[in-house]
């Protein structure tokens, strides 16, 4: 279909490039003129974007640019303009009545994300990124119906605003209160609380009669025994049932749901040396300190918690 | 390389090309197909289609803030963006289908930079006059007849590219609010700004790039090779009848009597005589050029015409060419229609059989599971409810199960949500299963979430759709 090869025509001045593969040759066609230009522009370009931006790498930075561009401060300014944007509505939620946010579909929605991400930031850290906490350290297990201090959104949001024993917060839940070490080997602070010094076949009986309490296998006469110094002891604050009692953080010992273990070894352990968790104060202020969390983000976080499956 | 050459150059001046005006039948196919796509660009954005209130009344409608393609009685959400996927599969399959069966015909006939470079080219007759009138312009030095003629010329092409480039906004939202919201100077920057870019590369790319961009910026003709092959019905010249060039009255010329019609009247510049080349877009003008001559010397037609590289040994051996469908049908051709239609009957099912509520669910595995006081097991989920109705819907949802669980949804003491027209609703569900039944202490629990979108006094029929998960018991030591 084709009168003569391209190449031996005399109208075109095209060489080829003297390659050849199975008999192909390829001709040495000039490039475009304006191909050269974009390349020229884009030269001029790249030397333009170098005074323009930061470019140049220097001992500790770079060349800042003329247009004093910076990633960094964009970041800021998107911040910033975020804040400014949830300012409405976080003052809304600083203000509103603690129980009825969560009537409130647009408050509701917006604490829910804000919490999520406060959660993720200040509170995974001892709670797990999904709130399951970690049992052997203590560390709370914030998803189950079980609440040491209440799970209703007001009880959430007073723990979350003045931690639990620190020495921070003096309106802080449990501040001096513990759950003592009854062995008569321990001492210091959580030894002197204990009422009374339990050798360790005593305390043996008491973990006996909470294993069965708990509805766990139990030695019956161990357990018999246990009662007793159980009344004598610990009914105080775990009450005479075992339901344990909210206003001391004391642990239901009847459930299922333990916040060191409820085996008999780490049974043993916490009635021979004492518990005594500690969680931080998020919303504790003082003259030239300001508290960790504001308001609005406690709530937004209070909020969170109360929706993770074990709000009342 | 021979030594007799020219040392090579680097770089050369586009050659300008007058393409001159021809008429034909291939002409005017392509009229014809200029109006029929250049109409569908320009109306389509203005069909209405009645969805009902709160819903957009455009029938083509890309709502790229509500996440939501609108295709006349179709709306794809994001979650079913297989269905654009599968679209575009298709047509590139369509592509392979036509390139292997009659080579670049897309680029000949459809391709959008033909099409406007077609018009543009008109307009510039329109103005300047026919080839050796623009020629005669070209070379003349800057008057006010070069002038006035270009600048007329030009302006018209930024009418066209402003057409163009308003047209596309329109499939973004709705036209009419649009259209009013530019004049007006309401509508958002970005429809100034992609106006005024589509404007400016449809002047550029139409006006003055042309072929250029064939030849050097698209990739679609250089894997058009691959896809062809010696029964691909493709433009050629049949050098066997035409040569050698020259006079009639000598007794040795072929055919052809290298009067350069077919080279004139080509869009690319080039010249079809010298057989298949990268540059040639296969758009059938030099065939109408060349048949118009072949009339007047009293030939018969086709000295370049449409036909296959195995035609040729059979018409040098004054056989007939092989039939057609012959050329057509062969193993790769059938491969792409097969590709072709399964994918498009399997997108037509996934559009009739799709339901009007769907739902993702989500596991949510940390932690697995959550002992509850009393002992029972819970598992949690996250379920994302689509309603696609036009109308709020209520949603169900219920569980089979391997052994006993119990649902219960987070913020609600029923088991049943309202979910917005046409809307989203992330809603965290409970499974819970008894302490020590068979759930709470398997390891793995086969799971069937059944979501129901709750018949009422106007809705004449619910939808159930199920989402199978398992559910993690806390499997004794």
């Amino acid at each position: 279909m084709c009168a003569k090869p391209i190449k031996d025509d005399t109208k075109t001045k095209v060489g080829t490039t003297g390659h050849s593969w199975d008999g192909i040759e390829e001709l040495n066609n000039p490039l475009p003129r304006w191909w050269l230009w974009t390349f020229y522009l884009c030269i001029l370009f790249a030397i333009g974007y170098t005074i323009a931006y930061p470019a140049w790498p220097l001992i500790s930075g770079a060349t800042p640019g003329v247009l004093g561009a910076s990633t960094r401060a964009d970041v800021e300014k998107d911040i910033q303009r975020f804040d400014e944007m949830n300012a409405p509505i976080k003052s809304k939620l600083a203000a509103a009545d603690l129980t009825a946010i969560e009537g409130d579909e647009a408050l509701r929605a917006y604490a829910l994300e804000a919490g999520k991400s406060l959660f993720a930031t200040n509170c995974a850290q001892c709670h797990g990124s999904g709130a399951a906490g970690v049992q052997g350290l203590g560390y709370p297990n914030l998803l189950d119906n079980d609440w040491l201090y209440g799970g209703a959104i007001d009880a959430i949001h007073a723990t979350v605003t003045h931690g639990v024993r620190n020495t921070v917060d003096p309106d802080a839940r449990n501040v001096g209160i513990y759950m003592p070490a009854w062995s008569d080997k321990a001492v210091g602070a959580l030894a002197d609380m204990a009422t009374a010094k339990l050798t360790g076949e005593q305390i043996g009986e008491v973990v006996h009669y909470v294993l069965k309490i708990s509805g766990q296998a139990a030695d019956e006469a161990k357990a018999t025994a246990g009662a007793a110094i159980y009344t004598d002891n610990c009914v105080a604050c775990h009450g005479e049932d075992g339901t344990g009692n909210r206003d001391l953080g004391a642990p239901n010992l009847t459930d299922a749901i333990w916040l060191f273990g409820g085996d008999e070894t780490t049974l043993t352990a916490t009635l021979m040396d004492g518990r005594g968790g500690v969680m931080p104060s998020w919303g504790y202020a003082t003259e030239g300190s300001p508290a960790r969390l504001s308001e609005a983000d406690i709530r937004a976080v209070a909020v969170y918690v109360h929706s993770l499956g074990g709000g009342e | 390389m021979s030594d007799t050459q020219d040392p090579p150059q680097l770089y050369a001046a586009r050659e300008p090309i007058f393409p001159r005006r021809v008429k034909g039948t291939f002409r005017t196919l392509k009229w014809w197909l200029m109006g029929f796509m250049l109409g569908i660009y320009y109306i389509t954005p203005w069909i209405r289609w009645d969805r009902g209130p709160q819903m957009p009344d455009q029938a083509v409608l890309l709502d790229i803030s509500s996440r939501r393609f609108f295709f006349f009685m179709i709306e794809i959400w994001p979650n079913e963006f297989y269905f654009v996927a599968g679209l575009l599969i298709m047509a590139g399959l369509g592509l392979f289908l036509f390139t292997s069966a009659a080579g670049r015909v897309w680029c000949g006939y459809a391709c959008p930079q033909t099409v406007w470079t077609d018009l543009f080219i008109l307009v510039e007759r329109w103005v300047e006059g026919d080839r050796n009138a623009r020629i005669r312009l070209h070379r003349q030095p800057w008057n006010w007849e070069k002038l006035i003629k270009n600048g007329i010329k030009w302006w018209l092409w930024l009418l066209i590219g402003l057409a163009t480039g308003g047209a596309w906004v329109f499939y973004f939202t709705d036209a009419p609010t649009l259209f009013w919201g530019l004049l007006d100077g309401t509508a958002s920057p970005v429809a100034y700004i992609t106006m005024a870019v589509l404007t400016f590369t449809t002047f550029f790319f139409g006006g003055f790039a042309r072929e250029q961009i064939c030849i050097y910026a698209c990739p679609w003709p250089r894997i058009q090779a691959a896809m062809m092959d010696e029964d691909t019905i493709t433009i050629g010249y049949r050098s066997w009848r035409g040569e050698p060039r020259g006079k009639q009255s000598v007794e040795t010329s072929g055919d052809c009597i290298d009067c350069m019609a077919c080279v004139n009247v080509c869009p690319m510049g080039i010249d079809i005589r010298d057989g298949q080349q990268l540059a040639c877009i296969t758009c059938g003008l030099c065939i109408d050029a060349c048949n118009g001559i072949m009339d007047k010397i009293g030939k018969p037609h086709g000295l370049v015409g449409y036909l296959a590289l195995t035609d040729e040994p059979l018409e040098k051996a004054g056989k007939p060419d092989k039939p057609i469908w012959k050329h057509i049908l062969r193993p790769r051709t059938i491969v792409y229609s097969v590709l072709w239609l399964g994918i498009g009957i399997g997108l037509v099912v996934a559009l009739f059989v799709r339901a009007n509520l769907d739902a993702s669910l989500t596991p949510v595995r940390n932690p697995p599971y959550v002992i509850l006081s009393n002992g029972d097991i819970r598992n949690t989920f996250d379920m994302r409810l689509r309603n696609k109705h036009g109308e709020d819907r209520w949603f169900t949802v219920s569980a089979t199960a391997g052994g006993d669980v119990t649902l219960a949804l987070e913020g609600t003491d029923e088991l049943r949500v309202l979910v917005k027209a046409s809307d989203t609703l992330v809603q965290r569900l409970y499974v819970t299963a008894k302490a020590g039944t068979v759930a709470a202490k398997a390891h793995h629990l086969p799971l069937r979430i059944w979501i129901t979108d709750v018949e009422g006094p106007d809705i004449p029929k619910a939808e159930r759709i199920y989402k199978d998960t398992i559910f993690n018991g806390a499997e004794e030591d």
